[in-house]
């Protein structure tokens, strides 16, 4: 692998993948699917070089499940995948969930429903990485704009997935997979790198799942003489199977509130423009591009638009949604979906009559154009 | 002999969940005097398991234990063992449970010869949920599912394996218990997949259901029932209506997969030497 300070030409999947090495990743199982191919193939002909470990499995699920196995070790795992492989991924995604196991499952969006368009992009699997897996569970999702954000994201994805000890999700989409851009990547040594907790007891004190104060318990590496248990069952702080109502409820109180106090650590976004707007633009992913070209025609044309791109969408940043939306004219969400974003926007903004949707779901980008078109149309109503 | 496992065995987390009758605890105590008899490191043995009766196991043992999702073990344990090839790894499954959600992971764990030891319970019936028939119901069974009687043909799970690529693979029961305990060894020695279908019984969803008596009663037809590989081979095919075979049924040398893949690893860091010099 090369690894220099210098501008390259490079592919938003590539950019994962390396990014995940880059990171500490030293194990990915997965199985072909477009538009996420090339992080498998980079995985493979990169990982056995430093010494990690590649594994085609035989369907989704299993690659899903193998790299909890690789993970229960003590090796930062990741897999790839898009819309249908991310459904099936859904049955050990909340398996590593309840059983609080770090991973990064980065799915390349493509059109959905079912088979749909797989070399087209979209948007539509926002409330899928939400409430994909059944019960109620916390989630980490977030989503690049560009080859560098995806670089970026992705080592934020793998050290929150350490240091919160969950899966986190990565929604890339067909664009920002396959577009290759001009970047600069960071120096490995200049990356923050995150490793996940691990006990300080002895083997016959360690509790598994028992909260330190922190919400995230220590994780022994298994084959370290720790000896513990891990189950999708609900357990108690042991990780034995447990059925006592107060026991169930301690556990998932802190399951479904650990990320809580972290929430600022979590919401990354960006702002453009926003002091003095009178209109906000909100998207997301490839879309975001488009929005940020928008903003600057807008601008020109002597609309005060102002432009806020989230990186983070699960947990939702209503906090900061919230305070951006308010006083605005109108607010516009652009999304490559029916409208799943804009849905968590209009929780949170207080003139929900002045909220409008961009959408495209025909597996075409939303143009800059587009945008700038219906935010006019909207001024001159307003 | 008992005292001697008991390292091996989570005793505060007693008593395990099993019905009275069921074979299933006579099944782990082969496989835990297996490990005693081969000296394993207790500390670098992971138990992996998916969901059913059988798969219960883990939660008992006191090793690194994982009871996944329904029919994924093997691709858990894929994941512990490649990563860290060190580890011994077993997989402890149910005929529904191994042979029909988890049936591809089964014939690609097997195709791939990674060193895992399968021990397969075959109660010949989904028990946790209440008695379904499995791919693993003989036909003509009754069953909640099968009510009239199960139409459907049975898997031979050994000869399934073998097929796909397992290097070791043994049936036993849970009245031939020293053997059962021998083919276990026989797997642990084996450094590659390998797979013991240990019959077990289940008189509680099964057994009542097709009037096949009592505990003892359904223990004492697996000796009825069974013969041996070597005696076998001197009988004729009328004579062996009915019956099915216990022993070693097949060992083979292959190349082990987390083996090969180290292999490749150390290419890249000979030529890093070299590229270095």
């Amino acid at each position: 692998m090369i690894k220099q300070k210098k501008a390259r030409l490079l592919q938003g999947n590539n950019a994962c993948a390396m990014a995940a090495i880059d990171a500490g990743v030293r194990f990915f199982a997965g199985y072909p699917i477009t538009p996420s191919t090339e992080i498998a193939e980079y995985m493979a002909e990169n990982l056995p070089r430093v010494g990690g470990k590649f594994i085609q499995m035989e369907d989704e699920i299993a690659g899903m499940a193998a790299i909890l196995g690789a993970s229960l070790t003590g090796v930062k795992a990741i897999t790839a995948t898009s819309g249908p492989g991310f459904s099936l991924k859904q049955e050990n995604i909340g398996f590593a969930t309840m059983a609080e196991i770090p991973c990064v499952i980065v799915n390349v969006q493509r059109m959905g429903p079912s088979t749909g368009g797989p070399t087209s992009p979209a948007q539509g699997d926002v409330m899928q990485a939400r409430w994909g897996t059944h019960g109620d569970h916390p989630v980490i999702t977030l989503s690049p704009a560009s080859v560098l954000e995806t670089y970026e994201l992705t080592v934020k994805a793998i050290n929150f997935a350490e240091k919160f000890r969950m899966p986190v999700i990565l929604l890339l989409d067909e664009v920002v997979g396959h577009m290759r851009e001009k970047v600069i990547i960071p120096d490995v040594s200049e990356l923050e790198i995150i490793e996940r907790k691990r006990p300080v007891v002895p083997p016959d004190e360690y509790k598994p799942y028992l909260d330190d104060g922190t919400g995230i318990p220590a994780m022994a590496d298994f084959g370290t003489g720790y000896r513990w248990h891990v189950t999708g069952l609900n357990h108690d702080e042991n990780g034995a199977p447990a059925g006592k109502a107060e026991v169930v409820q301690s556990q998932l109180t802190r399951l479904f509130n650990k990320l809580r106090p972290y929430y600022d650590e979590i919401s990354l976004f960006k702002t453009y423009k926003t002091e003095d707007a009178q209109y906000l633009l909100i998207s997301f992913g490839g879309t975001a591009r488009s929005a940020a070209e928008a903003l600057q025609t807008l601008r020109k044309q002597g609309i005060k638009a102002g432009f806020l791109q989230l990186q983070t969408i699960w947990p939702f940043p209503e906090g900061t949604v919230a305070n951006l939306c308010k006083n605005k004219k109108a607010v516009f969400v652009a999304e490559m979906n029916d409208g799943q974003i804009i849905g968590e926007v209009k929780k949170n903004i207080e003139n929900k009559e002045s909220l409008f949707g961009i959408n495209k779901i025909n597996g075409e980008l939303i143009t800059p154009q587009e945008i700038v078109q219906r935010v006019k149309e909207v001024v001159g109503v307003c | 002999m008992l005292k001697d496992v008991e390292q091996y065995i989570r005793m505060n987390r007693l008593p395990h969940i099993w019905c009275p009758g069921c074979g299933n605890g006579i099944v782990m105590k082969a496989i835990l005097e297996a490990i005693l008899d081969s000296r394993l490191d207790p500390l670098k043995t992971v138990f992996v398991s998916g969901i059913g009766c059988s798969s219960r196991a883990t939660g008992y043992l006191n090793f690194d234990t994982l009871h996944t999702t329904h029919g994924r073990a093997l691709a858990f344990a894929t994941g512990i063992k490649l990563a860290k090839p060190e580890l011994n790894v077993f997989v402890v499954t149910g005929d529904g449970d191994g042979t029909a959600i988890g049936g591809n992971h089964l014939i690609h764990a097997a195709r791939r010869n990674i060193d895992l030891n399968v021990i397969l319970f075959n109660n010949n019936i989904y028990g946790m949920t209440g008695g379904q028939y499995s791919p693993l119901t003989p036909q003509g069974k009754s069953a909640t599912t099968a009510p009239y009687g199960n139409i459907e043909r049975p898997f031979d799970i050994c000869e399934l394996t073998k097929s796909a690529g397992a290097t070791y693979v043994g049936r036993g029961t849970v009245y031939h218990t020293k053997q059962l305990t021998e083919l276990v060894k026989g797997a642990i020695q084996n450094k590659g997949f390998s797979f013991v279908e240990a019959v077990t019984v289940c008189p509680v969803s099964y057994g009542r259901r097709n009037k096949l008596g009592s505990a003892p009663q359904m223990i004492t037809a697996l000796k009825d029932n069974a013969v041996n590989v070597k005696a076998a081979q001197k009988l004729e095919a009328d004579q062996l209506a009915g019956k099915f075979l216990i022993g070693e049924l097949y060992k083979e040398t292959a190349p082990e997969y987390t083996q090969s893949y180290d292999a490749l690893i150390a290419r890249f860091r000979k030529e890093g030497d070299a590229h270095e010099q």
